[in-house]
Order: C-alpha cells, then sequence, then structure tokens
C-alpha cells in the first residue's frame, strides 16, 4: 500500500511540476493574444487592459497561475479567448473523443500485439516468424502521418468509411444503439491507424520479453518437468515477462498519444489534436496550457495504472 | 556474420541518399522556387524510347504536356516535338553548400521543353526538385537538432553523474518532467510559446531549437548512468589520485566512455526529428513557402481535390519510407555492436 500511495504522490507532484512549467513557458512567451489585439485600432488601450485583468492576465506570475488554479478548482480552466468562453467545457468533450479514441486503439494494439509477439517468441527462428518480424519491421517505418492520409484516401476512394468527424450528422438524434454504431463506423479508421502506428513496437518488445523468461533456466526445469507447451508459454513465461511488458503498456501510452495528435488532424477527429493546433495558431493560451496538462493527465494515469498492475503481478514489489 | 553484412549495406544506401541530397542542386533540374504557372499540377513527364511514327530512340526523349482542349487541369502529351533527355546541361544557377556557385545539371531537357520526373504542385513547380531541397531543410533540421539535444544530454547527464548530490537530483527529475510528457505535445507546447511570424532563417533556428529542446531528457539519463559507472573505475581514481582536475577527468577519461551511447542515440533522435520538422510543417507550424521540406511536400495533400484527383502528389511521400528504414536499420545494427563492444 506504502508502494501505491508513493506512485500517487509522485504523479500528483509531477503534474503539479508540469502545470507550473508549462504555464511559465505560455505566460512569457512573446506576443500573447492581447498583443495583436493591441494593433487593432478599433479597440482601445483601456479596453485591453481591462480584459487582460478580467482574465487574470495581469500581475505578477504568482497571482495569475493562482488565478488559474482557482479557474481549474470551478472546472473552467482559464478562459478561451478565441470561442470567448470558459476553456474547461471546450477542452472536456475534446478530451473524451481524444480518451476514446486511444483507449480503443490501445485496447486493440494489445488485443493483437500479445499472441503475436508470444507466438514470434515460441517460434523464434522459423521462416514464418521471419516474415512476421520484417513485415513488422517496416510497418514502422511508416510514418503516422503517411499512414493516416493513406487511410484518408482509402476512405475517399472507396467510400466504405466516413472520412472525418465522430458522427454522421443525421444520427445524433436516432437511437442509442444507432448512435453507437455511427460512432464505432466513425472510428475504424482512426483506431487502425493509431494501432498500426504503435503495433510493431509492441511486437518486438513482447517478442524480446517473451524470449527473456523462454531462456531462463526455471522454463528449461519446467519442460524438463513434462508440462505442457501451452501451459509453459502461457502460465510460466508470460507471468515471468509480465514485469517489462507492463512497463511497456506505461511507454506505448505515451506514443499513442503522440500518434493520435496527428491522427486526429488529419482525419479530423474532434479530439485535441485539432484544438491543440488551432489554439497555437490563435495564440489562445489556456486552452494550449489546458490541452498539455489534459495529456500529461492521460499518460500519468495510465502510468498509475501499470503501477497497480505491477503491485498486482508482481509479488517482489509488494514485498518492499 | 551476416548482420555486419546488412549494417554496411544500410550505411552505404543512407550515405549515397544523403550525398544526393546535398547535391541537390545538381541532381534537380530546376530551382524549388521555378514556377510554370502554364503547368499546374502536370502528372510525370513520360520518359519515351519510342515515338509516335514507332522508332526506336537511343537517347531517352520526354514530350510535353498541353492542356486538354476545354478541360481544365488535365493534360495530354504533345507528339508533335520530341524533347531528348540530355546530361550535364546548364540550366538555372543554385549553390552548393551555400559557397560554389554553379549552373551544371545532371539531367535536363532543352527549353521550352520541361522534364518532370514527378509531376508538378500547383504552381507547376518540379515536384522531384522540390523533394531534394526539401530533403535538405529536413535533413538538417533533424541532424541539427539531434545533435543540440544530444550535446544537452551529455552536458546535463556528464553534470549530473559526475557532481551527484543535489544537481544529479535536480537535472534528472527535471528529465522526468520532459519524458512524462507525450513527445508531439511537448514539442508543440514549445512550439507554442515561440512566436507565429518571423522571417525564413529564423524559422529554421527556431524549428531546430524547439524540436532539439524535446529530446535532451532519455540520452542525458543514459550518459549519466555510464558516467556513473565510469566514475567507479580504478583508472579514474588513479588519475584523480595523481591530480587530475575534474575537466581533465571528464574529457580525458569519462566522455570517451559515452561515445557509443551518443551515437546509438543520434540514430534514433535524426529520423523522430526529422518526423517531427515534417509534423510541424505540414500543419503550418515550420517552415513557410516558398521554401519546400518534405512537410510542405506533404502538407497539400491536405486538400480534398489534391488527394483525389493527383496521385503523384504521393510520391514524395512514399519516398520517404525507404530513408525511415534505413535509420531504424542503421540503429538497431549499431545497438548490437555497442552492446557487444560493451559486453
Amino acid at each position: 500500500m506504502k508502494y501505491l500511495a508513493r506512485r500517487l504522490a509522485y504523479a500528483v507532484l509531477l503534474l503539479g511540476t508540469i502545470s507550473i512549467f508549462s504555464f511559465a513557458l505560455l505566460q512569457w512567451a512573446p506576443g500573447n493574444f492581447f498583443d495583436s489585439m493591441r494593433l487593432d485600432p478599433h479597440v482601445s488601450a483601456q479596453t485591453v487592459n481591462a480584459m487582460r485583468a478580467r482574465y487574470g492576465a495581469n500581475g505578477p506570475f504568482v497571482v495569475c497561475y493562482a488565478g488559474w488554479i482557482r479557474s481549474l478548482v470551478k472546472g473552467d480552466m482559464g478562459y478561451s479567448f478565441a470561442y470567448g468562453t470558459a476553456a474547461g467545457p471546450l477542452l472536456w468533450t475534446r478530451a473524451r473523443n481524444t480518451l476514446v479514441l486511444t483507449a480503443s486503439g490501445t485496447l486493440l494494439a494489445w488485443l493483437l500485439a500479445l499472441p503475436l509477439g508470444i507466438w514470434s517468441a515460441a517460434n523464434k527462428g522459423t521462416w514464418g516468424e521471419k516474415i512476421c518480424g520484417a513485415a513488422t519491421s517496416s510497418l514502422m517505418t511508416i510514418p503516422d502521418l503517411l499512414l493516416s492520409l493513406i487511410l484518408l484516401l482509402l476512405a475517399v476512394r472507396t467510400g466504405w468509411f466516413p472520412t472525418g468527424g465522430m458522427i454522421s450528422s443525421g444520427a445524433a438524434n436516432a437511437s442509442f444503439w444507432s448512435e453507437i454504431a455511427d460512432i464505432v463506423r466513425h472510428l475504424i479508421l482512426p483506431v487502425a491507424a493509431l494501432t498500426v502506428s504503435i503495433l510493431p513496437m509492441l511486437v518486438r518488445h513482447i517478442r524480446s520479453a517473451m524470449i527473456d523468461a523462454l531462456e531462463s533456466p526455471f522454463i528449461r526445469a519446467a519442460r524438463g518437468h513434462g508440462i505442457p507447451r501451452r501451459r509453459l508459454l502461457f502460465v510460466y513465461a508470460l507471468r515471468a515477462a509480465s514485469n517489462p511488458l507492463i512497463t511497456l503498456f506505461g511507454f506505448s501510452i505515451a506514443g499513442m498519444l503522440s500518434a493520435s495528435l496527428i491522427v486526429e488532424v488529419v482525419l479530423s477527429w474532434p479530439g485535441l489534436g485539432p484544438l491543440m493546433v488551432q489554439s497555437i495558431l490563435a495564440r489562445d493560451v489556456y486552452v494550449v496550457i489546458g490541452i498539455v496538462m489534459l495529456s500529461s493527465v492521460f499518460l500519468v494515469a495510465g502510468n498509475l495504472v501499470a503501477d497497480v498492475l505491477l503491485f498486482v503481478t508482481d509479488p517482489r514489489i509488494r514485498v518492499e | 556474420m551476416r548482420r555486419t553484412y546488412k549494417f554496411w549495406i544500410t550505411l552505404v544506401l543512407l550515405a549515397g541518399f544523403h550525398l544526393a541530397i546535398f547535391f541537390a542542386g545538381f541532381l534537380a533540374p530546376y530551382s524549388f522556387s521555378a514556377q510554370n504557372r502554364d503547368f499546374s499540377y502536370a502528372p510525370p513527364s513520360r520518359i519515351h524510347f519510342v515515338d509516335s511514327h514507332g522508332k526506336f530512340h537511343v537517347r531517352p526523349f520526354v514530350y510535353q504536356w498541353i492542356t486538354v482542349a476545354h478541360r481544365y487541369g488535365s493534360y495530354e502529351e504533345n507528339g508533335q516535338k520530341a524533347y531528348p533527355v540530355r546530361f550535364f546541361v546548364a540550366g538555372a544557377p543554385y549553390k552548393l553548400a551555400g559557397i560554389f556557385s554553379s549552373h551544371l545539371h545532371l539531367f535536363g531537357v532543352d527549353t521550352p521543353g520541361r522534364i518532370f520526373i514527378l509531376g508538378t504542385d500547383d504552381y507547376g513547380r518540379d515536384q522531384f526538385s522540390r523533394l531534394l531541397y526539401g530533403g535538405q531543410i529536413s535533413l538538417a533540421a533533424g541532424w541539427i537538432a539531434a545533435a543540440f539535444s544530444i550535446l544537452l544530454g551529455a552536458v546535463i547527464g556528464c553534470l549530473a553523474g559526475f557532481y551527484g548530490g543535489w544537481i544529479d537530483d535536480v537535472l534528472m527529475r527535471g528529465g522526468e518532467l520532459f519524458l512524462a510528457l507525450p513527445w508531439l505535445y511537448l514539442l508543440f507546447a514549445v512550439r507554442a510559446a515561440l512566436p507565429l511570424q518571423v522571417s525564413q532563417g529564423q524559422v529554421f533556428l527556431l524549428l531546430i531549437v524547439v524540436i532539439g529542446m524535446i529530446g535532451w531528457a532519455r540520452p542525458a539519463r543514459l550518459i549519466r548512468g555510464i558516467v556513473l559507472s565510469a566514475k567507479q573505475r580504478n583508472f579514474v581514481t588513479a588519475a584523480r589520485a595523481f591530480g587530475a582536475s575534474d575537466a581533465y577527468l571528464l574529457r580525458r577519461h569519462i566522455l570517451p566512455q559515452t561515445y557509443g551511447v551518443m551515437l546509438t542515440q543520434m540514430t534514433f533522435l535524426v529520423p523522430q526529428y526529422i518526423l517531427a520538422e515534417v509534423t510541424l510543417t505540414f500543419l503550418g507550424l515550420g517552415v513557410g513557402e516558398p521554401m519546400a521540406s518534405w512537410g510542405s511536400l506533404l502538407a497539400s495533400l491536405q486538400q480534398y481535390s489534391v488527394m483525389v484527383s493527383y496521385w503523384w502528389m504521393f510520391l514524395p511521400a512514399l519516398l520517404l519510407i525507404p530513408v525511415f528504414f534505413g535509420y531504424y536499420t542503421l540503429a538497431d545494427a549499431l545497438q548490437e555492436r555497442v552492446k557487444s563492444v560493451a559486453l
């Protein structure tokens, strides 16, 4: 329990530091939203100053940061200048969409990668495994950007898939199940892009972790005792390999989030990615900070899950 | 044995590719900004050996594209006049490595003929030339940013590993901060903090600094680990006992042990950073027109009409794959080597 509490405290501390850093970085950035407003002859200097005061952009850093924290607690997360509303509600729906996308991507990638990785570790050196290895390493070299463009072309050319968005305009008023079906149809391409972008890395790591486990002496001893191959593979070796795999799970979330940014932009999934690009171009500082914070919350939460899983599966950590 | 073989082949291919990009001015028939407004989105020129009368020519030639009457944007070949492909022709002046002026090109056709190996973009600019010139920007950004990251990582890793104590704590916690963010979001956050409208040269510098800043944490960590173990070595203790200064110890005894890690990290970072530049430029946050980079070559694919109608706009994108394949193979091979040397 102490281990988990320590991990949790560490995660909170990490998020706090990230928030201070990103806030400081963007607060002192040259050329903010108000500067371009100041150039506009229709807006008087008093108005700009009043706006600055209203959104807590006046005063020293600590005051601004405290103001932001206060609005964070209220759920506002600062103010979006470009949209003219609180940033929070804008971010929540986007974050939810990104979460739906990355969670399905992670799930699918792991469901595919685990059997593939175990299979190639078990059949190490055979022709089938070599071909599989070559295929995964060539998949790895296709950049996410290109992959999403190719999938988009596929959607445009064949018309089998929707070319963007999350829901068709007509489907929102339909019954619950048809709405779900519509979202799933929109999910197929982005999830495919995410899965393919991360799958090769997963398969490679799972394979090498399983090979390490399979080559350890206790597996040879178990084999000597006549334990069936299947049981050996899935119960003994997989259990022993689970520690690096769970750490890999944490890393895979980081990769997934990065990939999802670009996939979302190209395949126009209404997640955090497109909003990030828009708000950078519009100098919408609080939205940028909010997105950076949310993405790190996802990542830190994923790593926490990995920590909990490690705690459950690895007795060495529990004893500590 | 087979591994070495694969390693050298990859290395030679990559080196050849980089040389081609370096000599872009010579290999590209046109300048990256030369516009041909009459040839907007012209498909790749067909290289012929047999002319319209069925006669065979040893020297390949091209026909000129002409617009199909009343159908804007579709082209057909004008079989009237053949333009033979000539080698080592004089053309648009360029500067090699920014120093040597020349106007010699590897190949070209006589004006008013044009040769577009990979077709043209909306301004009628030769995609092949833009691919080569764009490679200069993208590769340079990748390499310089990677070198910057490694340098930063080496300095921080050495300081943290060598001096330990609170310096180590502060630097490594800072590094964890950088590792805790998804790298693309981090990249965008740093980019968001910097001005949007700046001149071309500044944009390039800005890109390098932004990209270089995000990746120092991993090399720093690895280098710190090596420095920590190197510090314990007997010969380092001996040198210290002889009165060697910290700077001397770091330079003479400790840094050389980190070269292997630096090299492998470099091969990991370069393709990642090339991709970072491509992504930023693709989204309009990197180098702008009329400069070419691999990102701006891809950017036009964001338009629906381009993606559907002009298949050759995908060709530069597909050429990226072998480059990345080369880098990943190299990184893998290098990692094996460094491991086998270290053990």
